[in-house]
């Protein structure tokens, strides 16, 4: 295979795994919390768009804003009602809540929707430049996870609420002085981080199959996303995923795809160790 | 030390009755027994480096799988059943000694993001090194000799001598200097660093003691079940349910990882039997009932608070809210 073919490869696989990895980054880093969520957010959003698909024909670009909006809701009223009350406990206990409520979630899934793998069919073939293919399914998720990472920057940087998230995430008790409902801006920042999980799911769905045995599969690539950009700023998870994307695409051609987590998995532990803030990251952020 | 006592007396009887199941139980029953020891023992051990240093670690389940892997290894390659074991114990320990020295330098979320990282990393090279562990068509281990009542017996009496053991460690670690050096890591590494206590090596210490006994666990589990593969050996819903067993009981206490991972087996077993379809949703439902309403554990409610709470209510007639209790 061509070197520029899996470099590309890696560019839009990298651009579907920032997409993943950008809610996951921006409730740790902000709510200092490990959402082990996000996940099943992910499968969950994919699903409800392959339903609305499916059922009652209503294209995947349409149902996004949607199925996402459903996902914000969820999120808002589980860290509202759950998470808020212990969000200033050590890492053990919130990380153990959210893998109960993700045992819930997970099953409720299982249970109701079954662990099939469903896939939105779009057939819009491929688009060959010389002797490069690119599927036109992937071109546009990935156009999609820009767009979407692209309006997550935005909003973080010229709303009102975006702001209020910035202050709560440099200072807490400053931002509570400064008139900021913090429970609120909690609740808020939960919630865009499931916004873009769903969303992710939905993109994801018009590109592989989603079934509910991948929620840690997506888990662990956003771990390893965010170790590699750093916490909670919008670029550090693009760079990270579009890091990870080039990564798997050459370990998988040069070592064998079965070995390509494990690369990524490996280089999260190293990354760990000798710079934990990341590539992209700020220091100070614990 | 009355009320220490009580416990000591408590835990013998319950010791007591989990060996004596042989004598009386099904086979079934004898299961429940293993699986109540098995878990246990993980607990206990978790509970070196969660509950007396207070780090949170995930990884559980690697030292388990490992343990599994190694010992069906040794076995298939001749050798002897209780030098396997020991073998694997010894292997889990060594590179238990070898990670903790590199990931113990993280803390909080990095350390709870690195010990999960490591349950994925063991078990994709173990899926992946087919050569060596048989992939994913996961690994025969030869069989116990005997009939299934003895082989049952057997492995129960095993395992309940790995948790008196752990549990022995347990103790004599709680009383002893290093104990002491790891409760003042858990409540501040740093100052705990500035006055000479040598916190990497003791932090090392209690990540291989968490490592040394699930790895044994693993071990004989290998041989007990004779067949094992890289999703059952190295599952995350084991290295989270550990820790739960733990907070369950009461963190940080000695005896409580014993009373939580008994808990927690006996309610895992009667939501198996009669919520087949449900039982994860229903373990979920315990995790976030212990978080919001039993924070300290078990162990650390006051029961005579609660049972005079529930006198004076029924006492009083129930349209008062005078907040006596």
């Amino acid at each position: 295979m061509d070197i520029v073919q899996i470099l590309l490869n890696g560019i839009v696989l990298g651009s579907l795994y920032a997409c993943i990895a950008i809610g996951f980054s921006l409730v740790w880093g902000v709510l200092n919390v490990i959402n082990m969520l996000h996940g099943s957010f992910i499968i969950l959003g994919g699903y409800l768009t392959f339903f609305a698909w499916q059922y009652f024909g209503i294209n995947p670009i349409l149902a996004l804003p949607f199925i996402a909006t459903t996902l914000f809701c969820l999120g808002y009223v589980l860290q509202y009602f759950f998470i808020n009350k212990v969000v200033t406990a050590p890492v053990l206990t919130t990380l153990t809540l959210t893998f109960g409520l993700d045992m819930i979630l997970y099953n409720l899934m299982t249970v109701f929707f079954t662990a099939t793998p469903r896939r939105v069919t779009l057939d819009l073939g491929t688009l060959n430049i010389g002797d490069l293919y690119l599927p036109v399914d992937r071109l546009l998720g990935m156009g999609l996870a820009l767009c979407l990472t692209a309006l997550l920057f935005l909003v973080m940087r010229v709303s009102k609420i975006g702001r209020a998230i910035v202050a709560v995430r440099m200072d807490r008790q400053a931002a509570t002085l400064m008139g900021i409902r913090v429970n609120h801006v909690y609740a808020i920042t939960f919630g865009i981080g499931a916004f873009m999980a769903g969303a992710a799911g939905a993109v994801f769905s018009m590109v592989f199959p989603v079934t509910t045995n991948l929620t840690g599969v997506f888990l662990g690539k956003a771990f390893v996303i965010c170790v590699i950009g750093g916490l909670g700023s919008v670029p550090g998870a693009l760079i990270g995923g579009i890091a990870l994307g080039l990564i798997e695409s050459i370990a998988g051609y040069t070592i064998g795809p079965q070995n390509a987590i494990t690369v990524g998995f490996v280089l999260m532990l190293v990354l760990l160790v000798i710079r934990p803030s990341g590539i992209a990251g700020v220091k100070g952020y614990e | 030390m009355m009320k220490s006592l009580l416990h000591y007396v408590a835990l013998v009887l319950w010791l007591a009755l989990i060996a004596s199941t042989p004598l009386f139980a099904d086979n079934y029953t004898i299961r429940i027994a293993i699986s109540l020891t098995m878990f246990s023992a993980m607990a206990v051990s978790w509970n070196f480096i969660g509950g007396f240093t207070g780090y949170p670690s995930f990884s559980t389940a690697a030292f388990f799988g490992i343990g599994c892997y190694v010992g069906a290894i040794a076995q298939r390659n001749g050798v002897p059943l209780v030098l396997a074991w020991v073998l694997a114990s010894v292997f889990v320990a060594v590179f238990a000694a070898l990670l903790g020295a590199i990931i113990l330098r993280l803390k909080g979320h990095y350390f709870a993001i690195g010990s999960i990282a490591i349950v994925e990393v063991t078990r994709l090279i173990t899926s992946s090194w087919g050569s060596l562990t048989g992939g994913g068509d996961g690994l025969n281990v030869p069989l116990l000799q005997g009939n299934p009542q003895e082989v049952a017996s057997f492995v129960l009496y095993v395992m309940l001598s790995i948790l008196v053991l752990a549990f022995c460690t347990s103790i004599y670690v709680d009383r002893s200097k290093l104990g002491f050096a790891l409760k003042c890591i858990s409540q501040n590494e740093d100052a705990a660093n500035m006055v000479g206590v040598n916190t990497t090596v003791y932090k090392i210490i209690a990540y291989t003691l968490s490592a040394v006994f699930c790895g044994t666990v693993g071990a004989v589990y290998a041989s007990w079940i004779g067949y094992i593969d890289p999703t059952d050996s190295f599952s995350i819903l084991l290295t989270v349910k550990v820790p739960v067993m733990v907070l369950l009981g009461g963190a940080g206490t000695v005896f409580g990882p014993i009373v939580g991972a008994g808990a927690f087996i006996l309610l895992e077993e009667v939501f198996w039997a009669n919520f087949l379809e449900w039982n994860r949703a229903i373990l979920g439902l315990i995790i976030v009932f212990l978080i919001f309403f039993l924070p300290n554990g078990l162990l650390k409610l006051d029961y005579n608070r609660l049972f005079k709470r529930l006198i004076n209510k029924k006492a009083r007639t129930p349209r008062t809210m005078d907040g006596t209790s």
